[in-house]
């Protein structure tokens, strides 16, 4: 095999040999870096996939189970490893099943090259067996999109493709690649792309700007920081850290946010947002200025913009232009890369201290700890919580593991209680609040980072609707450990039917099957735990698994997340009880 | 705030799929658009559109934050109606045989400065570029009389500004 590829690579990298515009996808993504690549065959992508045979020393493909765990997959690979996601599909129902999975990383800015076989272009638009205009559907879905309908096309489409994805503010590229372009041939010859003329990924930084924010910044006796992925992506993690530590000001993460900065820093005062934490939420309302970083004013962050820090001056770092008065008005727009722009601020910093101010985050986290987490984590009823399940999982990874969630009332818990000393440790759906997200996006993160801990945290819910993807665990033994906090209901509805609709519980119940059983069925280790006595036990016995391992908590049934901000009310208005 | 009218001039790259993208970014947000016009520009392989919408000028900014996000999309701007200089065109098919019975047509057709394209024994066309109202007026006289068939294009626009595309283009590629 080794040398077949060997001997062909020589073969077509001399002028005039041609190759088919299968192997020039595939040479393409080689000359990408890519190594790993999630999909699922059909007839539209065979040709590509014939290659993959061929290739399959340099070039691995990873069978998932449906397209969408595919796509959820390739995102997780991405969020972790900071290189370009790639998953990979067969025309018609193939490519729709990504659609999910590219809307989610569209709205998270996640850099992906998806790649969707097409009819043969004679048959374009003709409603050929398993044609879809995927192009028309993915548009409001993806950074840019482009059908290959000639192999000469592919080198330069699909270079373009890996510079969009992931320069700027990074996000989901489909290319859709036309049977006949797959067969025909062409001269291959690669030029990574570095530029394209209509596009300009990074805004110029606007030192004035940056003078007018450190200003503001300077002489506000109450600023307050809100950081999101931003920080992630701009690999600024380290810049942030030195503007708080030089500022004194604390910072509060949105939901991707976390893990940004260590869970554990002084400043790092929570999360904000529907679920977040007491303390910076109400005090949104009190600071003076208030410094958005890398972050863009999600409703669920905000609330009633109306009330929303209406007494704050606000500072926006930003990437995207588009970002900027979207939501929020600003005062200053300081556009650029965040690495750039808050290196720049640094000097113009005042070193400071917030004593008083810093003392009213804590006096608030008192509260929130005396009414809410103490209750959760030091519990006396009979029932498991969600959140002690968390503190017990801390516990055993020291805040050392990745932690992917799935969407629900285990998501906001396992967002508020687990403990990261590491970036890139937070990955979940955050923007499209995606069920069925963290199974695979699990798997893909392992591969992504296979030397760290990768735990699933998903509910029962979730769980059931990307299950199918244990069949990629069994097949690439991928060691990725599970938890499933079982409720018996869709909690995080069920939850909002108890507080919003007189608790009429309509269609939230589930009658869950076996999950042990299914998950030994796909071959993997698994475990339930009901009782408190056991819960540490199985944790510890799960991180100490080389294999991929499943642990079911049964939890109460009908446990809330608090604090909470109700759709529509004030930050400042959450709700402690 | 006030709703008004605004010109959007989208220039960009001349890619297939590109109507479709900017047209999303409206129907996104559920704007009505009044009326689209796409063209080449002054500048080879680049695309300039024109779009008429009428919203809140913070809605305008916003949009026009969305249409510059599209890759293929060089440089977005929206004006008003004072800042730009603009007109439409507009074809009107008429029965012959009222060119010669109805002597009040022939005043009309003067009168409004428009442009007979064609005569043949059943009907002729008229033509008539200009500003929306007076295509309006022209179409209200003539409508007395009986329209076959009318067609009136999009806005076309230019700006009283200089717009230094090229400059940026130049630059961009630097
Ligand atoms: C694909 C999809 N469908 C529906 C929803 C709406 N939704 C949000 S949370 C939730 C309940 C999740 O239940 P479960 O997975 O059991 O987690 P829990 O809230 O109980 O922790 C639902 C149905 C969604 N977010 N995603």
């Amino acid at each position: 095999m080794d040398t077949i590829t060997k001997s062909s690579e020589k073969v077509t990298n001399k002028k005039n040999v041609k190759i088919t515009g299968a192997e020039a996808v595939v040479k393409s993504l080689l000359e990408e870096g890519v190594s790993l690549i999630y999909g699922y065959p059909g007839g539209a992508i065979m040709p590509v996939y014939d290659e993959f045979f061929k290739y399959e020393k340099q070039l691995h493909h990873v069978l998932t189970r449906h397209e969408q765990g595919a796509v959820h997959a390739a995102q997780g690979y991405a969020r972790v490893s900071d290189k370009v996601g790639v998953a990979i599909a067969t025309s018609g129902p193939g490519a729709t099943n990504l659609v999910t999975g590219i809307a989610d990383a569209q709205i998270d800015s996640t850099p992906l090259v998806c790649i969707t076989g097409q009819v043969g272009s004679h048959l374009l638009g003709s409603d050929a067996f398993q044609e879809t205009d995927i192009i028309s559907i993915s548009t409001p879905v993806t950074k840019w999109n482009y059908q290959i309908t000639k192999a000469e096309e592919i080198p330069e489409v699909m270079a373009k493709a890996f510079y969009i994805a992931k320069s700027g503010r990074p996000g989901p590229v489909l290319i859709d690649i036309t049977k006949d372009a797959q067969f025909g041939e062409l001269e291959f010859e690669y030029k990574k792309c570095e530029k394209v003329r209509s596009y300009k990924p990074v805004p110029e930084m606007e030192p004035g700007k940056i003078e007018e924010a450190a200003v503001l910044i300077n002489k506000a006796e109450r600023p307050f920081i809100v950081w999101g992925q931003g920080l992630t992506l701009g690999k600024a993690e380290k810049e942030f850290q030195d503007f708080i530590e030089k500022a004194g000001i604390p910072s509060a993460s949105t939901l991707l946010g976390l893990s940004a900065l260590p869970s554990d820093h002084e400043l790092h005062v929570g999360m904000v947002g529907m679920h977040g934490n007491y303390a910076p939420n109400k005090l949104t309302n009190e600071c003076d200025v208030l410094i958005a970083v890398g972050m863009r004013f999600d409703d669920r962050v905000t609330g009633n913009l109306a009330t929303y820090a209406k007494q704050a001056k606000i500072v926006h770092f930003e990437i995207d232009p588009a970002e900027v008065d979207k939501n929020v008005k600003t005062d200053v727009a300081v556009l650029g890369n965040v690495k750039e722009t808050l290196s720049a601020i640094l000097p113009l910093i005042e070193k400071k201290q917030h004593k008083e101010w810093m003392q009213k985050f804590s006096d608030l986290y008192d509260i929130e700890y005396n009414q809410v987490i103490d209750g959760q984590i030091n519990v006396s009823g009979d029932g498991l919580t969600m959140a002690e399940t968390m503190i017990a999982l801390n516990k055993e990874t020291k805040g050392d593991a990745v932690i992917v969630s799935d969407v629900g009332q285990h998501q906001m818990v396992a967002s508020r209680y687990s403990k990261f000393n590491h970036g890139r440790s937070k990955v979940t759906s955050g923007g499209l609040g995606t069920m069925g997200f963290a199974l695979p996006a699990a798997i893909g993160a392992k591969m992504g980072a296979p030397e760290r801990e990768v735990v699933a945290i998903i509910g029962d819910g979730g769980f059931q609707m990307n299950i199918q993807e244990l069949g990629t665990i069994l097949q690439t033994r991928v060691p990725v450990k599970i938890i499933v906090l079982n409720n018996q209901f869709l909690g995080m509805v069920r939850q909002w039917q108890e507080l919003f609709f007189d608790g009429r519980y309509a269609s939230t119940e589930m009658v869950n099957p076996d999950f042990v059983k299914i998950s030994e069925g796909y071959g993997i280790k698994a475990r339930r735990v009901t009782e408190r006595k056991e819960l540490a036990e199985a944790i510890s016995e799960m991180m100490a698994s080389k294999e991929s391992y499943f642990l079911e908590v049964v939890v109460e049934m009908e446990e809330n997340v608090f604090p909470m901000i109700p759709t529509g009310s004030s930050v400042s208005d959450i709700r402690l009880k | 705030m006030k709703v008004k009218k605004y010109t959007i001039s989208v220039y960009s790259e001349n890619n297939l799929g590109l109507l479709n993208k900017i047209a999303t970014i409206f129907l996104k947000r559920h704007i009505n658009i009044e009326s689209l016009t796409v063209s080449s520009s002054e500048i080879e392989h680049v695309s300039r559109f024109i779009i008429v919408v009428e919203v809140t000028e913070e809605q305008v900014k916003k949009i026009i934050g969305q249409i510059e996000k599209q890759v293929e999309v060089i440089k977005a701007y929206y004006h008003t109606n004072e800042e730009c200089i603009f007109l439409q065109s507009a074809l009107f098919k008429i029965k012959s045989s009222l060119l010669f019975e109805e002597r009040q047509i022939q005043n009309i057709i003067k009168n409004s400065n428009a442009q007979i394209v064609t005569v043949s024994p059943e009907f002729f066309v008229i033509e008539k570029s200009g500003r929306r109202e007076e295509i309006d007026g022209l179409y209200n006289e003539l409508a007395e009389y009986g329209i076959m068939q009318f067609v009136r294009s999009g806005r076309i626009s230019v700006t009283k500004d200089e717009m230094k595309i090229s400059e940026l283009l130049k630059k961009q590629l630097n």
